[in-house]
């Protein structure tokens, strides 16, 4: 028999392995063990560090097809999506998975279409079924609905939410193969990358907290307060949509549907209300509280605790005692 | 300069009426009013400043039932030049790769052009794929989360297309797919005039015999679509311990508490 095959395609960004690439091997290890398959990573770029590599291995893979050239050094699609596409028709996993980040939900579309296969979209988990066959299960009409997906065609391709699988506990005894590849140029012109307009200053998807404002702000002066609250909790600010139109802040603040989701380990939304595009950004956080001086506001509905008053009043009050608090320790 | 520019519109249900039908796994498309979906309105509205500016045309293209006619009509109002509804019972059903796929023909059947616009992503599917799908079939570069654009000259575009960790400056030449946020502009609003002369315009339609030269009818609509919905279920929130605190200083005493208990302060 032929042994089943699942591939993951591991995203680097100027050779750093993007986190979500070890979530892919583990949600990816515990299906290719019930499928008793192959477990193996593709990752291209330029001079990655032979370490950071094996850190695939270490979280899981059996084997890495490794691809390196210049033309990897930004996130190409085009050039990207050729070798991805002449990988998997020359292994034909079963199963190909991909982060749901900017990169790889603009780069998975390119491989579906080419190799005339289904994609699933930002799933939430994935089961295997009595039959063997993989169930994708993905959020839909901005977190309304959870609907379940099967695909017919192979590879079966899903891309994967941020921070949502289980990544292996690293084990640096793993074994494995790394395979190098000879990589291919596309003949179709890529987009040409001029330079960085400018790093973003937060990455508000990888925060361990979040101070949130909204509307009840009333201006950008509110948003001081919440910085002096957030640093204090060591996290940064996040806002609503109404508040970065306002520009009362820049968008990379944003939270919800059109800007980010997150899964804090704490989420403080300040007069912000809860529209349903809001709460499909941050719904999955772990505790959630909810200042906001109207009590029937929807943001309650899904915190753990709230606080009905003027934010304006209570934020000073939390920031004296935690200064308290902290003090105490000293 | 006379550039040809396509704008892919969703027509989606508007999203605070739209009823599930949960026992058959169904969404009730009929349960609300049709609407553009949000996220293209910056498309289109990406091209029609781009035709203002430099000249040429806008077509604004669908997929979707006979009702989707309103949604296109709202384009027309909003400055499309052109538009095509692509309705047929044979479409129907269709998943992202068969929706690019109908829609990449009915482009190939519009002839050359110089840039196709489309939201990064709707507010119903919430996949983003279709965009990138279609690039792929018509095999042009695609240019994602393009939050501004820079400059258009005549043989390409300049943008800024926003990743996790930076915002890159990108090129590319035509023609070319260009996915925007909702950063990229405002869209505006149309007038009265607008509106009314809408109304009258034509909507062309094309069914799948107008495209029977370019189209695989095996490859559109549910038959043509490798992934299918098995069920629907409306998720559970999380459950939360739901504690409500009227009087300020309770309410903060008992989350610094738990703050502490939980190591976040």
């Amino acid at each position: 028999m032929i042994e089943k095959k699942i591939m993951i395609f591991a995203e680097q960004r100027e050779g750093k392995i993007h986190p979500i690439s070890f979530e892919l091997l583990g949600k990816g290890r515990e299906i290719a063990n019930k499928l008793k398959a192959e477990l193996s990573a593709i990752i291209l770029g330029y001079n990655i560090e032979r370490e950071e590599i094996m850190e695939l291995i270490h979280y899981g893979a059996d084997k890495v097809f490794l691809y390196n050239h210049q033309a990897f050094k930004y996130p190409d699609v085009i050039q990207y999506k050729y070798n991805i596409v002449n990988l998997i028709k020359k292994e034909c996993p079963e199963i190909f998975l991909i982060g749901a980040t900017h990169f790889g939900r603009s780069l998975a579309p390119r491989i579906a279409a080419a190799l005339n296969t289904g994609l699933t979209a930002d799933c939430i988990d994935l089961q295997v079924d009595e039959n063997g066959e993989l169930i994708q299960i993905r959020p839909a009409f901005i977190g309304n609905i959870l609907a379940y997906i099967k695909t017919k065609t192979r590879p079966v391709m899903s891309t994967i939410r941020y921070k949502v699988m289980k990544k292996m506990e690293k084990d640096v005894t793993r074994k494995g193969v790394i395979i190098e590849m000879k990589p291919e140029i596309a003949n179709i012109k890529s987009p040409k990358f001029i330079g960085k307009e400018k790093e973003k200053k937060i990455n508000i998807a990888e925060a361990k907290v979040i101070v949130a404002g909204g509307r009840g702000l009333g201006s950008s002066e509110g948003f001081k307060l919440l910085k002096e609250l957030a640093d204090l909790l060591g996290g940064v600010i996040g806002a609503s949509r109404i508040a970065v139109d306002e520009g009362w802040i820049s968008k990379e603040h944003q939270v919800g549907f059109s800007g980010n989701t997150v899964k804090p380990k704490l989420y403080i939304a300040c007069g912000i209300s809860g529209s349903p595009q809001h709460l499909a950004g941050m719904r999955d956080s772990e505790i959630i509280v909810a200042i906001n001086i109207d009590p029937s506001a929807p943001i309650h509905k899904i915190a753990d605790y709230s606080i009905i008053g003027d934010l304006y009043q209570i934020v000073p009050i939390m920031i004296k005692e935690i200064k308290n608090i902290k003090g105490k320790k000293c | 300069m006379s550039l040809k520019i396509i704008v892919l519109i969703k027509p989606v249900p508007d999203i605070t009426k739209v009823k599930f039908d949960v026992e058959k796994g169904r969404i009730d498309r009929s349960s609300a009013e049709i609407e553009i979906n949000p996220l293209d309105l910056n498309a289109l509205e990406a091209a029609v400043e781009i035709k203002e500016k430099l000249g040429g045309k806008v077509i604004a293209i669908s997929m979707g039932p006979p009702n989707a006619i309103s949604a296109l009509k709202d384009a027309l109002a909003r400055g499309a030049d052109e538009a095509i509804l692509l309705e047929d019972n044979k479409f129907a059903g269709a998943d992202t790769l068969a929706t690019s796929y109908t829609l990449a023909c009915a482009i190939k059947k519009i002839g050359k052009f110089d840039i196709i616009f489309c939201g990064e992503k709707t507010i119903d599917g919430d996949t983003g794929q279709v965009g990138a799908e279609v690039a792929e079939h018509l095999n042009i570069p695609n240019l994602y989360y393009v939050s501004k654009i820079k400059e258009v000259l005549e043989d390409k575009i300049v943008v800024v297309s926003e990743m996790e960790e930076a915002s890159y400056i990108m090129e590319s030449n035509f023609p070319v797919l260009v996915s925007v946020t909702k950063d990229v502009n405002k869209p505006r609003l149309p007038t009265l005039k607008e509106k009314l002369k809408a109304m009258k315009s034509e909507v062309k339609i094309w069914h799948a015999e107008n495209l029977a030269d370019i189209i695989d009818l095996n490859k559109v609509g549910y038959n043509g679509s490798p992934t299918n919905v098995k069920k629907i279920i409306i998720p559970k929130e999380k459950e939360r311990e739901g504690k409500m605190f009227k009087d300020i200083n309770e309410g903060i005493n008992f989350i610094l508490e738990e703050f502490i208990k939980r190591g976040l302060v």
